[in-house]
């Protein structure tokens, strides 16, 4: 189980078999999905017969994309959801970070059972709360656009900011931001603060630039929630104008008999996600790791 | 002294400028609503409804949560009959509206004690459907995932090259999007194109018959079991991982200089020195679990004969696509109390745990 004992040299090839059959495994139903998406259905059929479904050979071809931007809203839907995740990222990490500065720097009354009440609460799963919470945002006023301006509605239902403000203030991302706070030492802002520092100088100058790891942990794992969000909206946003990509998609497949065509749509939603993956690999790693050892 | 602008005078209204939006947040998109939802358990409230829900007491909870049984004996053998015949009983659904006792049951399953049949009733015979399936679902899907998830932390933890790549896709599931997933296995799971039958079929040297896997109500949910481990178990694998990081390397020194093999430091080492990791892993994949939705949502709609139908889908089919909030509360009321169960469990364990170190 240790590096050391690993001179065995028919072991060692045993184990990298063994990972790189699990890599196959792991792996291929996105070969599957890239490559029937670069091909015609009637190609992927045949192809089914053999590992030929998993490459991408044969004629390719962009038509399947094509064809799913050609439905006129696809465009639409990622630009929602790019906006949604974009929107619920950035202010929740400001709004969440300086929530934990209040709770972790500043000497106030009501701290201790404020702290208290914020980790009992981190029990409450969302999915707990979903139907009463349709049942506030679905009778709360809320504001439109429209040709004429700006006017009142009766509720949040089918807008953009129902996916975005219940999800900005995050008990979790509060309480990974306090843990890493916590362990900045307190001699650095004291001595901001001899210097004239205002407590948001310090928490702007201090405390942030120290924290970027933590900063990148709750905005990894709150973009990857925004992004991969289905629950929620499939029951809030029955229209189109603010639907995200993961309905459009659920609603396209209940549609279609193209799997060349559904192949691409789900493509064009992994993509980002993947890209930003490969990119930040060492991030997204650290950050579950780091979620998941609380306490 | 500038030090003192946090500390007391300005302390109140400095936290409140700080952590007011956040708190603000949590109080009405989390507190608001499960306050709410314990409040409309005890109504009639619809979703969109002009006027507001009335007072019913318990109600939902009994109608949710009632079940009752039906014993029948056998009908005496039909006059003449020389073979012996299967016992022959008159239909449940008679005898339930025969009988004002069981006025609102239905019949939920029924077996063989001997002589007669057993009818299980209950009010809500498609939420314990959708229980029982829950449950069925965490006990396949919970030690599955854990094992194939310590299986894969060990063998990328053993310092081979490569090891940092293979952990990524190994991981990489774990970020895509559950319905993107979802879709593409339905692919993979159909049974005539699927690759999932092909291989099967490809591995049995042509013996397998092809399942139609979702279309069939007794693998629908082993289809959903493997695909979800598969999507998650990446994530277990790191949290193990970083549990394997914690234990001291010495102890396998000293193991080796001892003469253990591999087995008896697994069994002796790493076994007691991830006993706190394996306690949470368990508890967060069960939690994750109880709440199965997107899956069943994108792939089978609950079907075949409600034999995916689960839980938290329940609550969404009542309390939003039926529009009845106080029912679908009830139901969420009901899963947020099993996860507390879960988590008091794993706080008891835990401590036990700490309490008696290795």
């Amino acid at each position: 189980m240790t590096p050391r004992q690993l001179k065995n040299a028919p072991l060692r090839l045993a184990l990298h078999a063994l990972m790189l059959l699990l890599a196959f495994v792991f792996l291929f139903p996105f070969l599957f999905m890239l490559s029937a998406s670069l091909k015609s259905n009637q190609d992927i059929f045949s192809d089914l017969q053999s590992l030929r479904a998993l490459l991408p050979v044969g004629t390719l071809t962009l038509q399947n994309y094509a064809e799913v931007f050609g439905l006129g809203n696809v465009g639409r839907f990622f630009l929602n959801s790019v906006f949604i995740t974009i929107a619920t990222v950035g202010i929740g990490l400001a709004v969440n970070s300086m929530a934990a500065f209040a709770l972790s720097r500043l000497e106030w009354r009501g701290r201790a059972p404020v702290l208290t009440i914020l980790v009992v609460l981190l029990i409450i799963p969302f999915d707990a709360i979903t139907v009463p919470l349709l049942f506030i945002v679905a009778s709360l006023p809320g504001l439109e656009m429209t040709e004429l301006g700006i006017s009142p509605t009766r509720s949040w239902l089918d807008t953009l900011y129902v996916q975005i403000i219940p999800f900005i203030a995050n008990t979790f991302s509060i309480f990974l931001f306090y843990q890493f706070f916590r362990e900045i030492p307190k001699d650095f802002d004291e001595a901001a603060y001899v210097d004239g520092a205002t407590p948001f100088q310090v928490f702007r100058h201090v405390i942030v630039p120290s924290s970027m790891p933590v900063f990148a942990t709750v905005g990894i794992l709150q973009g990857l929630a925004a992004w991969n969000q289905y629950l929620w909206p499939v029951i809030t946003v029955p229209g189109d104008a603010a639907r995200p990509l993961m309905i459009g998609m659920q609603q396209f497949f209940g549609r279609t008999t193209e799997w060349g065509q559904v192949m691409a749509y789900a493509t064009v939603i992994t993509l980002p996600v993947l890209v930003a993956f490969v990119i930040f690999q060492r991030w997204f790693v650290r950050s579950v790791a780091g979620s998941g050892i609380k306490g | 002294m500038s030090r003192t602008i946090a500390r007391s005078q300005h302390g109140g209204r400095l936290a409140l400028l700080f952590g007011g939006p956040a708190l603000l947040g949590i109080a009405v998109f989390l507190v608001l609503p499960f306050l709410l939802a314990l409040g409309l358990t005890l109504t009639d409230q619809r979703l969109v409804s002009p006027e507001p829900g009335e007072f019913v007491g318990l109600r939902n909870y009994e109608r949710l949560l009632s079940v009752s049984y039906l014993v029948q004996e056998p009908e005496s053998k039909v006059r003449g009959e020389l073979r012996p015949t299967a016992p022959v009983y008159s239909r449940a659904r008679a005898v339930i509206r025969a009988n004002p006792a069981y006025a609102g049951y239905r019949p939920l399953a029924d077996f063989r004690l001997g002589e007669s049949r057993v009818t299980v009733l209950a009010k809500d015979p498609a939420f314990l459907r959708a229980l029982f399936n829950t449950f069925t679902f965490a006990v396949l899907v919970v030690p599955l995932q854990c094992l194939v998830a310590l299986g894969l932390a060990l063998l990328v933890n053993t310092g081979l090259k490569g090891q940092t790549a293979y952990r990524a896709i190994y991981f990489s599931p774990v970020v895509m999007s559950m319905v993107v997933v979802s879709v593409v296995w339905v692919f993979l799971f159909d049974r005539d194109l699927g690759l999932f039958n092909k291989l099967l079929s490809v591995a049995s040297l042509g013996a397998f018959q092809p399942i139609d896997w979702l279309g069939n109500s007794s693998t629908a949910m082993p289809a959903i079991v493997i695909m979800s481990a598969w999507q998650g178990a990446g994530f277990q694998m790191l949290i193990f991982l970083a549990g394997l990081q914690g234990i001291a390397q010495e102890l396998y020194d000293a193991a080796r200089i001892d003469g253990a093999n591999a087995w008896q430091r697994f069994r002796h080492i790493t076994l007691p020195g991830l006993k706190q990791t394996i306690a949470f892993v368990l508890v967060v994949t069960t939690i994750g679990a109880l709440g199965l939705f997107t899956q069943v949502d994108v792939m089978t709609q609950g079907g075949p004969n409600e034999a995916t139908s689960t839980v938290m889908f329940r609550a969404i089919q009542r309390g939003v696509r039926e529009e009845d909030v106080a029912y679908g509360s009830t139901i969420s009321v009901v899963y947020f109390a099993l996860i507390v169960m879960l988590v008091l469990v794993q706080r008891w364990t835990s401590r036990r745990l700490e309490g008696r170190p290795q």
